[in-house]
């Protein structure tokens, strides 16, 4: 019989597997993980819906509610308002991927991925790619809608792709921020919960609304001058609408580094300890 | 190597629970080991710890020669595992959640999809192999799921409780596939509540209760290790059942059992010997028997004896608090 020979689990015949994962592998089983949250969006594009109207809402509550008293008139707040809501969007983004991670484990999904021959990181990186799509999605809403509103790039092409590449990084490092959230939470609500606690002083606490921390107290001045998300939209502003670049993009690319060091670890601590 | 799964003093302790209390398992290659036990006994605990998600505190097993906790990797490359709780992706279709798993286990894009679609028809899913997984119902899912762990062929299979919740058409499916698998050369551990399951498909049964093993064996070696068996006999007419207790009474040194209304009696025997006896008193007295068997105890009797507790009393029990989480 020809199919006995292209059998290939005869017992004891077969090859001894490899006892490591190689990061090529691991990176392809990232992406097909990442494959399947991007299946799941096509299958319930509901889930998109918040996503989608985040940029809008927000900026129409800032440009018409602070338009008129940061700078005067809502056009050249604009200017300013939207690079940081791109930083502030590239924050909010990362939310919903711990409220889903911690949902999978309870789902009984992650047993399988457990049980399988692939990296422990490769269900969490496959989380991590597969939720750029909203990252996408915030981005072309934000800056649709802002060119609706009146809003110009003032660069060249090259550094308006540098500064959604610099929010794109950003956005992925503070992704294992959620990612360590949604796996040391009890539940899908904790997490939503926390995140709220951890987002919202390193979104506000920032330059992103008002280029001009001047006005805040001494404490919060020195934390807005500190704060990553600050040096983000201070490097997304200089790069679309012009203006010095300064230090900001090495400060949030040492930033990023930073949160991805410190947090890489401990969620894949975290996620090999949760049984 | 003939054992193929072999584990000895696993413990595994959740706070004050000793979920696994020094367990010793050994499967050979081909066969099916039944892991029989009543709700809480450490059944899941003890797959988890054979298919690499759970570390034992303390204790060794070997997966086809690799260890557990030092070669998971290998293990895993070697094992196919269908949980207690169905661990398919719900959002998506059935047909992709067998391709992302074909795909995680390196197979091709063109493979994946063949392979898919082969297990798909076997497991009669392939009309709902495009439907998310939500719309299927509890036997579906149970398929999809087994499929799902059948993708390459595992040396090794972990079945827990692959069976629990199915009526019993969607049941005797998994036993086909199960006895399909070992056909195959595959060796299959599964984990039950029912004692007759373990009965039809296990080689060898091993009998879990609070995190230990209390008995091993085939199915007759539990059997035998209860010893007696029981006599079963019945008069042609009924109403001589008294007559007929009575005369069995006094060969058993046993007061027996009269079932009504059917008259059957039944006394535990330790002799054999006794059955000719009895056939020679029954002559003596004129009494025709319709019904006349020396029976092995059921695994129901063998599980009171070995726990000193019913199984089926623990099972009805943690069904009703099961159907009270949901
Ligand atoms: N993750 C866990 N945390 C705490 N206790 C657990 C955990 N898993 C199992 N147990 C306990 O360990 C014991 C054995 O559980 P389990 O292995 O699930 O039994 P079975 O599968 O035979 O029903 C039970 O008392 C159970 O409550
Ligand atoms: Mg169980």
């Amino acid at each position: 019989m020809t199919t006995t020979m292209t059998k290939p689990a005869v017992a004891g015949v077969r090859r001894e597997p490899p006892g490591r994962i190689s990061p090529q592998r691991t990176m392809r089983h990232g992406l097909t993980l990442a494959w399947r949250n991007v299946a799941q969006l096509r299958h319930s594009p509901e889930k998109l819906l918040d996503t989608t109207l985040m940029p809008i809402v927000f900026l129409l509550l800032f440009l018409y509610v602070f338009g008129g008293a940061v700078a005067g008139s809502t056009h050249s707040y604009l200017q300013q308002l939207l690079p940081g809501l791109v930083a502030q969007m590239a924050m909010f983004a990362t939310m919903g991927l711990g409220t889903a991670l911690n949902e999978d484990i309870h789902r009984g999904v992650f047993d399988r991925f457990r049980s399988l021959p692939i990296a422990r990181s490769a269900p969490l990186i496959g989380s991590v790619l597969g939720d750029t799509v909203r990252f996408i999605i915030v981005m072309v809403v934000l800056v649709g809608f802002g060119s609706i509103l009146g809003f110009r790039f003032h660069t060249d092409p090259l550094s308006v792709l540098g500064a959604f590449a610099l929010a794109y990084v950003f956005y992925l490092a503070v992704c294992w921020v959620s990612v360590l959230v949604g796996l040391v939470a009890p539940s899908p609500e904790t997490v939503q919960g926390l995140a709220f606690l951890w987002v919202m002083p390193l979104t506000f606490g920032s330059s992103i609304l008002m280029p001009n921390t001047s006005t805040m107290p001494g404490w919060l001045e020195a934390w807005a001058k500190v704060n990553p998300v600050s040096h983000l939209a201070e490097a997304v502003r200089a790069l679309t609408v012009g203006g010095p670049v300064g230090n900001h993009v090495w400060y949030t690319l040492a930033w990023a580094a930073g949160i991805v060091l410190v947090t890489f670890p401990l969620a894949m601590r975290m996620y090999s300890r949760r049984a | 190597m003939s054992y193929v799964i072999q584990a000895e003093g696993l413990q595994k302790r959740f706070g004050d629970t000793k979920a696994l209390d020094g367990v010793d398992i050994a499967a050979r290659r081909g066969t099916v080991l039944g892991v029989l036990g009543p709700n809480g006994a450490g059944k899941t605990t003890a797959v988890r710890v054979l298919a690499t998600l759970l570390k034992p505190d303390a204790g060794r097993a070997e997966v086809c020669g690799y260890d557990v906790r030092k070669d998971a990797v290998r293990v895993r490359a070697m094992i196919g595992l269908t949980g207690q709780y169905a661990s398919v992706d719900e959002e998506l279709t059935g047909s992709e959640n067998l391709r992302m798993i074909a795909r995680l286990l390196d197979f091709g894009r063109a493979e994946a999809r063949s392979r898919a679609v082969e297990l798909l028809e076997r497991f009669r899913l392939t009309d709902a192999g495009g439907r998310a997984v939500k719309t299927y119902s509890g036997g579906m899912r149970r398929r999809l799921d087994l499929a799902a762990s059948l993708i390459n062929r595992p040396e090794v299979i972990f079945l827990d409780e692959p069976t629990t919740g199915l009526d019993p058409r969607a049941r005797n499916e998994v036993w086909e596939t199960v006895r399909e698998v070992v056909a195959d050369g595959a060796t299959v551990l599964l984990t039950t509540q029912y004692l007759e399951e373990a009965d039809a498909l296990a080689d060898r049964i091993a009998v879990f209760d609070h995190g230990r093993v209390i008995a091993e064996g085939t199915s007759d070696d539990l059997k035998a290790q209860i010893g007696r068996q029981t006599l079963a006999v019945r008069a042609a007419d009924a109403a001589r059942a008294g007559q007929l207790a009575a005369i069995v009474g006094e060969l058993a040194g046993e007061r027996p059992e009269v079932q009504e209304p059917t008259g059957l009696v039944t006394v535990p025997v330790s002799d054999a010997a006794m059955l000719s006896a009895l056939v020679r008193r029954l002559d003596d007295a004129g009494i025709e028997a319709a019904e006349l068997a020396l029976r092995m105890p059921s695994l129901d009797e063998v599980f009171l004896t070995l726990t000193g507790h019913l199984a089926e009393e623990t099972r009805s029990e943690n069904l009703v608090a099961e159907g009270s989480l949901a």
